[in-house]
């Protein structure tokens, strides 16, 4: 079993720059078709990546150069729209696995998603975002560091400060992102606490 | 100092402050459906766990259902799938699924208030980023992801953090053409799709007290379209009115008491928000968006608006949005040609939506342009049945529409209904990405009800107010 502590993540980086990557667009709806999470790595950015194709460039999803990478970089709102946990399972199945992601702002639904996957995500300013992004661009192999604990993103000589709210952290640091058994735990207070509630005995 | 509603409730509901620093919260109802659930009821068989409320677990199927048929098995076996895995789970544990069968069936969001399982008070959660819906009975509602829903069977809870508050009050009187939609859409274009990130938005003002439930569906629907993961309006009379005689409703003595709680639950008048916002209703005009995101919208009858316009971090998304949608800065949104009409969804997929429309097509006597396809899909059986009851679906068949079975349909692209190519949509829907109508190149123009059909009818974006005389 793999250590669940998420304290630092260490490798090559997949740069994507651009506001309100919306869901659908990092994995398309028709792909949510399943029961298993298992076959939607390779679909992701499916539509985007067309597109990028079909005008003759390169998608960074498509690009060997970042294709060991386990870290993702974007900028604002990232992750927005449909709740689908898909968007996550699908970036962590994409070649090695997104373990990380850098941008300057995410989206609720799709922060907590990650955070009950034991993906950080940690917010940096626009110009650091785009620092580190230019950085990977002139060297993709360029080794970067998310350090949670420290909240902090390193690379070459470079440091920046790259924030995620302490109770997730708390939890990615600690390896308590998966919450049912902790939940669970508190059986007797659920149950006390429903009786408190008049609607759950019918008023 | 007073709390608003929202404290009121998360704190009612908060069952521990976890290690973390989190809440763990009560959820008092949890809806589901096919889409987002396989994967949790596998993870519960997994780890050898139950579903501890079933009692206060719903089913339905929305996304994946044919509108052309509901006939089973689907053609699409995937989809046949995803429903056997529903049924399976649903009977396993003892969850009640309101299904096609027993005539129950719809968009998660449209069934729960129908049946009256959506109360004022209620911490609400589903799979489903517009759970934020059921908001407009003065619940907080919000979506989560697969593995929160497994969270949520398991233990009836979930970890949690406490959002902050922003007020938004609209004042005034809308002017004739100007809908509930329209509202919302004013609203995110304001306030930016992310401005909404880390609050719940508390709706108030002269035109939400107005305003019907349905009305109020309507802009807590597309409160996540904000960044906001729920918004809510506090419950009063017309909340009451709608739920009284609802099958799930509380009856007798026992409604009395409901309501006494309810109202202790509203904002109190010195209640804090962290941000209060105050827009005209008359400045409000009907809105038509032209880009890729929600907030990318000008009123009907303004231009397509210049980069040079937007803040310069903005203008990416902007550029992309015209090179997307092929549209020229500076020219007019109004004319442009329309492939297909969409009026459905769990935005705009309600009785009153319908019979609006419906009105207006029967004063005028219009009909859907030719090479115009126009869909109407009820966002249940049971609007469906009350829209033929009162003959509404001839109405709609006479004026070109086709009239289909209850779901999701053309809102998201996981059933037959799609756009194809680069076909261009007047949509009643919620969002206008990049290829969320099921073509990679489709294009979405988000808009009420009212102005979809006067697109279908001009075969091209028109203002609803001129088509329909509207004054």
């Amino acid at each position: 079993m793999q250590d669940p502590k998420r304290a630092q993540v260490t490798g090559t980086a997949v740069p994507l720059a651009g506001n309100d990557i919306d869901t659908d667009r990092i994995i398309p709806a028709r792909f949510l078709r399943c029961v298993t999470f298992d076959d939607l790595g390779e679909h992701a950015f499916e539509d985007d990546r067309l597109q990028v194709g079909r005008t003759g460039g390169t998608h960074p999803f498509d690009d060997a150069v970042y294709a060991d990478a386990t870290i993702l970089v974007s900028n604002r709102n990232f992750g927005c729209g449909s709740s689908r946990e898909h968007a996550p399972q699908a970036l962590m199945r994409w070649h090695k696995g997104i373990q990380a992601v850098i941008a300057e702002s995410f989206a609720e639904i799709f922060f907590g998603n990650c955070v009950v996957l034991g993906v950080p995500c940690l917010c940096a300013t626009t110009a650091d975002v785009n620092t580190l992004i230019a950085a990977i661009k002139a060297n993709p192999k360029l080794e970067v560091t998310v350090d949670v604990a420290k909240q902090q993103v390193r690379f070459g000589d470079r440091s920046i400060s790259a924030t995620i709210p302490d109770g997730p952290r708390e939890q990615l640091v600690s390896g308590l992102w998966d919450t049912t058994g902790e939940l669970l735990e508190a059986k007797a207070s659920i149950e006390a606490t429903a009786k408190t509630l008049p609607y759950f005995a019918g008023f | 100092m007073g709390k608003s509603l929202y404290e009121k409730v998360f704190d009612s509901h908060t069952v521990r402050k976890l290690p973390s620093g989190q809440y763990q919260l009560l959820m008092s109802l949890h809806l589901v459906h096919e889409v987002t659930s396989p994967q949790a009821f596998a993870m519960l068989r997994e780890r050898k766990l139950t579903v501890m409320h079933p009692e206060r677990t719903f089913a339905t199927c929305d996304h994946i259902i044919p509108t052309h048929t509901q006939l089973r098995p689907f053609q699409d076996t995937l989809a046949e799938q995803m429903l056997v895995e529903l049924e399976k789970s649903c009977k396993e544990h003892g969850i009640r699924y309101l299904s096609p069968a027993k005539g129950e069936q719809g968009i998660v969001h449209v069934v729960g208030p129908e049946l009256g399982l959506t109360q004022p008070g209620m911490t609400i959660c589903c799979g489903d980023s517009h759970t934020s819906t059921h908001g407009a009975f003065g619940a907080i509602a919000f979506g989560i992801g697969t593995s929160q829903v497994r969270d949520v069977l398991a233990t009836q809870t979930l970890a949690m953090g406490k959002s902050k508050v922003r007020r938004i009050e609209v004042n005034g009187k809308l002017r004739p053409g100007v809908y509930a939609k329209d509202v919302v859409l004013d609203i995110i274009h304001r306030l930016g799709v992310q401005g909404g990130v880390g609050y719940a938005y508390e709706y108030a003002g002269d035109v939400f007290d107005r305003f019907s439930m349905e009305e109020r569906m309507t802009v807590c629907n597309m409160s996540i379209e904000g960044g906001a993961r729920c918004g809510y309006v506090n419950p009063d009379a017309t909340t009451y009115a709608y739920l009284k005689g609802r099958e799930m409703s509380p009856t007798g003595e026992a409604w009395d008491r409901a309501v006494k709680y309810w109202e202790s639950l509203r904002s109190d008048p010195d209640a804090h928000y962290d941000d209060i916002v105050q827009i005209n209703a008359e400045d409000i005009e009907p809105v038509v968006t032209w880009g890729i995101t929600p907030a990318q919208s000008t009123p009907v009858g303004a231009m397509i608006p210049q980069p040079t316009s937007f803040h310069a971090d903005e203008r990416g998304v902007v550029e992309e949005a015209y090179e997307y949608m092929g549209f020229q800065p500076g020219s007019a949104i109004k004319g442009k040609k329309i492939d297909v009409a969409f009026i459905g969804s769990c935005t705009n997929g309600r009785f009153s939506d319908f019979e609006e429309v419906v009105k207006h097509l029967k004063k005028s006597g219009k009909k859907v342009a030719s090479g115009v396809r126009a869909l109407v899909v009820p966002g249940s059986q049971t609007v469906r049945n009350q829209l033929v009851a009162a003959g509404y679906d001839k109405v709609f068949e006479e004026a070109g529409f086709e009239f289909r079975e209850a779901g999701c349909s053309m809102c998201l692209a996981m059933n037959p209904d799609k756009l194809v190519g680069r076909e261009l949509c007047a949509s009643s829907s919620n969002r206008n990405f990049k290829g969320r109508q099921g073509s990679p190149t489709g294009r979405t123009l988000l808009m009420s009800p009212v102005m979809v059909a006067a697109a279908a009818i001009s075969g091209s974006v028109a203002d609803a107010r001129e088509v329909f005389s509207i004054h």
